[in-house]
């Protein structure tokens, strides 16, 4: 290899220009990104879907898709042109200089070969081999907290959690010792546990090893925890770059300050304010840009915007940003899509809207029993939003699949409106069936692709409503108009619609048959925050004018604290805790609240001192003995806990625990000045 | 990386931008748009021009066979038998005198008919199984899959002939009609037609937009029709296109077994079964319909190979 600059950055990119070409013509997708990452320091780059993020990691590595090209500019790491390598120096690129992980590590491993193999075969590669490259294994998985590196040495990728094959991946990764660690949205599939413990790796690795890092995330509060200095893009440019509190304290481009308004954050309720949202869409790729990238949607824009391109001008030490009126961005006006909220007042006096009595659900799995659900029980009365906590395998969706009645209980009961429901869809009425109703994770796949808006409609509304023909037409443009798409959407198809859109069409489609109680699992999950912002806005709304109950799921506590007025925190099908939304999130509460709250990381404050779970969550086939949480419970006080299972006791009005700890106790243990949680 | 329409107005600038809550649609590619980008992609290619104008040539000669072809197909009358191809017979007359210029035109009516018709069957029929199999599942999945893989374990001529020696018992000799010919090849298609549609159902299956079905109460016959079938088209027409392929060849397979149009008649597998013995003789007799099975099967490949290349792109 030719000798390099040592003193070189780890990464510089100047001017960097890179189109796709689609359909015959070339669509510009970065748009002259200029930025800089030191040797041995980490920058983060966010950005929404589709502003280039990804793009740029991909040419760093020389991995875009075939239809991708760099148009103009240099990119240089560690004072390599990475543009300019061929055939046997990029070999040695990839194998010594620069190391990727991808957001899903079930992909990133062979399915058929077992870890040990993949993990010494990058020293194999560098001509270490043998024992050598066994004991080097060995010690690199220990570096990213491993336990037992041995066992999973002889392990197949399946037979590991997400949490440990994004460690192995990792380590893979840190093995070559590179100069550049590019991390693409290395925690989004993983529980918000397991996130905090990956994060916390990723930050600690870079103390010690001295790597430099680019962080690819649409999460700023991750790259708070990770990153020195942060690049904000937008449709393919650097709007804003600068240290990452500055950024976060200072914004100085609209965009980053209304990305940063989005977040339901500091502990908001539906029923305090509405949230932030960024009006419009991102410009099409491609699309010609005469001035600023963002001023189709910025309130600030002035004639000017459109048609001259600002400049990169230095706003602080350090700190630039791309916009005309930086001075101004802080004044961005507040952009809530609609009027204050009307909160729902809800009469307890009543009958509960919703009441579930000791649901259970016992799978049958190769002779195991697995328990997802064991005698869960709550109320929820009319226009109330049940928010449903816990990490994946702790029962929400099974809960939510048995009221809907796709899974049949093992036993129990649910009750709507005093009624008892027919435990299976089959059995209910139409009228049961049009009664509960859900929207579903990902848009994409909830919409048949093959159907127009307007036939989804239709038929949900013969089948639930009994109206056709021209009043399920008039009922239609109702429903429509009431999740705020244009008219025309009637006759789009979902290739038609973006995220945004397409979840809204399913909103329209729970409420068409006008639901007593809708599910919500994960609505905006797969959704960028601005767009989550305008759905949360639009599910409080028609809760005000319908009345109608949630059953909300999310592993974003903040958005569960925003909609819900009641939690119930689930761990292994048990409630842990049962509550009103304040009671819950605010101390004293169950020790796995409290460590599932502390696992988030926060925008604004100081960061809490996280509080680490040991292990993972145990396997619902074989529960752990007394309280099923003792394993990893790091308050937990002794032999008790692990011969007997704590009730599940009202601790205060309304306020349910499952826990051996009085609640004194806890107030004392957790009591501390504690700050709000807060969601990334 | 999804494709930018550029013939539609982008968002006005500043004043007039779409207020908050009312979201125009986006600038994504219609759904006709892409399908008329589809054909197009389909109709641009070179592999499929060669492969429709051979498979135009042969239906051309199907329908107006006996306008087009120079002599009648079973007029004897020409002299000496087996003459070689000559500038009033370019491929030359069979043992009987015979033009087989005129009898590989005329010919191709028979496998053109019963192909297509053969391959319809086979593929609505498995289509159907492939779709119960794979939205019910479990012993429903099981026991018709196992019922096909019966089906599937004799080879397609044996089976084929097993048919349809068993339908013409007790007659004298072999009379087979195109009708038989083509449920019997249709029936031998649906099973692996049912296993690609059972795989393709399987992935729609678990989407969350018939779980959507389910929760307006919808039954299993809209769910699997009106549902996931419009997204299982792709798959569909992909084995369509190829058991086309197979057809041609099975139709002229069985006919040259006897077991289809029977003497005069100018079938190309016919004509082989009754000229090849003197092939050494006169090879024109059984090598132009030869050809012409070849090219019908290859022209059908070619549409295939690019019908399936754009559909998997």
């Amino acid at each position: 290899m030719t000798a390099v600059d040592e003193r070189a950055p780890a990464l510089e990119l100047r001017d960097l220009e890179i189109a796709y070409r689609v359909r015959g013509r070339d669509r510009e997708v970065v748009r002259g990104i200029s930025f800089t990452v030191g040797k041995q320091q980490s920058y983060g780059l966010v950005g929404e879907s589709g502003c280039g993020k990804s793009t740029v990691a991909l040419a760093a590595v020389r991995y875009l898709p075939r239809n991708g090209r760099v148009t103009a500019g240099s990119l240089q790491v560690a004072g390599r042109d990475v543009l300019a390598l061929g055939g046997e120096q990029l070999r040695g690129y990839h194998r010594d200089v620069v190391s990727m992980v991808y957001q899903n590590p079930g992909s990133a491993l062979n399915p058929t070969i077992r870890v040990g193999k993949q993990v010494t075969e990058v020293f194999a590669l560098r001509g270490v081999r043998g024992a050598d490259a066994r004991e080097r294994a060995l010690a690199i998985l220990r570096e990213v907290r491993i336990a037992d590196p041995e066992q999973v040495l002889r392990r197949y990728p399946h037979q590991l959690s997400g949490g440990m094959q994004q460690r192995v991946v990792i380590a893979m990764a840190l093995a070559t010792d590179p100069s550049l660690l590019i991390l693409d949205e290395p925690t989004t599939g993983l529980d918000a546990t397991v996130e905090a413990e990956v994060i916390d790796l990723i930050a600690e690795l870079q103390d010690r090893h001295h790597t430099a890092v680019l962080f690819i995330s649409h999460n700023l509060a991750l790259i708070r925890k990770t990153c020195q200095n942060v690049g904000v893009l937008y449709a393919g440019e650097l709007v804003e770059e600068g240290p990452t509190e500055e950024i976060l304290q200072n914004p100085r481009h609209p965009y980053t300050v209304g990305l940063l308004r989005c977040l339901p954050r500091g502990g908001v309720r539906k029923d305090s304010r509405r949230l932030d949202t960024i009006r419009g869409f991102l410009p099409a790729i491609g699309e010609h840009l005469p001035g600023c990238v963002f001023v189709h949607r910025c309130g600030l824009a002035q004639p000017v915007c459109a048609t001259e391109k600002p400049v990169d001008t230095p706003v602080g030490a350090s700190h630039r940003s791309r916009c005309h009126f930086h001075e101004r961005a802080q004044q961005l006006p507040h952009d809530t899509e609609g009027a204050a909220v009307a909160p729902v007042a809800v009469d307890r006096a009543t009958t509960p809207l919703l009441r579930v009595d000791d649901l259970t659900k016992t799978f049958r799995q190769e002779g195991h029993e697995i328990k997802a659900l064991a005698g869960v029980s709550a109320v929820l009365w009319a226009g109330e939003t049940l928010g449903l906590v816990g990490e994946s395998g702790s029962g929400k969706t099974t809960f939510a699949r048995t009221l809907l009645g796709i899974v049949e209980p093992t036993s129990g009961t649910v009750e709507v409106d005093g009624r008892p429901l027919p435990p299976t869809l089959g059995s209910r009425s139409s009228d049961d069936v049009a009664a509960l109703q859900i929207v579903f994770q990902n848009p994409d796949s909830a919409l048949n692709r093959r159907h127009t808006v307007r036939r989804m409609l239709k038929r949900t509304l013969a089948k639930l409503a009994r109206v056709s023909g021209g009043a399920a037409e008039a009922r239609a443009g109702e429903l429509v108009e009431a999740v705020r798409l244009p008219e025309r959407a009637l006759s789009a198809r979902p290739t038609g619609l973006s995220g945004g859109q397409k979840q809204r069409v399913a909103i329209a489609r729970a409420f068409a048959g006008e639901p007593r109680l809708v599910v919500c699992d994960e609505p905006t999950s797969a959704l960028d925050v601005s767009v989550q912002a305008a759905i949360l806005n639009l599910l409080v709304d028609l809760q005000g004018s319908h009345r109608t109950s949630y059953v909300f799921i999310s592993h974003d506590l903040g958005v569960v604290r925003y909609l819900s007025d009641r939690i119930a925190v689930l761990y292994l099908g048990r409630l842990m805790e049962l509550g009103p939304a304040a009671t819950v999130f605010e101390p004293p509460h169950h020790p796995y609240t409290e460590a599932l709250l502390s696992a988030v990381p926060t925008i604004d404050g100081e960061q809490r001192t996280r509080i680490e779970l040991e292990g993972e969550i145990p396997s619902a086939a074989d529960p752990p003995s007394g309280c099923v949480f003792h394993t990893r419970c790091p308050r937990k006080l002794g032999e008790i806990c692990e011969s007997e299972e704590p009730p599940l006791a009202e601790v205060e009005p309304e306020h349910l625990l499952r826990c051996h700890i009085p609640l004194e106790e806890l107030r004392v243990m957790q009591g501390a000045p504690h700050e709000q949680p807060v969601a990334p | 990386m999804s494709g930018v329409r550029d013939d539609v107005p982008q968002l006005p600038v500043l004043v007039d931008a779409p207020p908050a809550g009312q979201p125009s649609l986006t600038h994504l590619d219609s759904p006709g748009r892409v399908r008329r980008e589809t054909l197009r992609q389909i109709v641009r290619s070179k592999t499929f021009l060669l492969g429709a104008v051979v498979t135009l040539f042969w239906l051309v000669c199907a329908i107006f066979g006996y306008w087009i072809a120079p002599y009648h197909p079973i007029d004897e009358s020409f002299a000496p038998s087996y003459e070689s191809p000559s500038w009033s017979h370019p491929m030359g007359l069979d043992r009987v005198g015979r033009d087989v210029l005129s009898r590989v035109i005329v010919g191709a009516r028979s496998v053109i008919v019963v192909a297509p018709a053969a391959m319809a069957l086979g593929v609505t029929l498995g289509s159907i199984l492939g779709l119960v199999m794979g939205y019910f599942g479990r012993w429903v999945d099981n026991v018709i899959g196992r019922i096909l893989d019966a089906v599937l374990a004799i080879p397609l001529i044996v089976l084929a002939i097993l048919i349809l020696t068993a339908l013409s018992a007790g007659q004298e000799g072999i009379n087979v009609s195109s009708w038989q010919l083509i449920v019997v090849i249709g029936i031998a298609f649906t099973p692996p037609v049912a296993r690609t549609v059972r795989s393709a159902v399987l992935a729609e299956r678990d989407l969350d937009y018939v779980q959507a079905a389910k929760l307006r109460g919808e039954r299993a016959p809209y769910v699997m029709f009106a549902e996931i079938l419009p997204n299982v088209t792709g798959p569909i027409i992909v084995e369509a296109t190829v058991r086309l392929g197979y057809a041609v060849f099975t139709v002229a397979t069985l006919a040259f077994l006897s077991y289809g149009p029977q003497p005069p008649s100018p079938d190309w597998g016919l004509q082989i079964a009754e000229q090849y013995a003197d092939i050494s003789l006169a090879w024109w007799a059984t090598i132009f319909p030869a050809l012409a099975i070849a090219s019908l099967v290859v022209a059908i490949n070619l549409i295939t190979d690019t019908v399936q290349q754009v559909l998997d792109e």
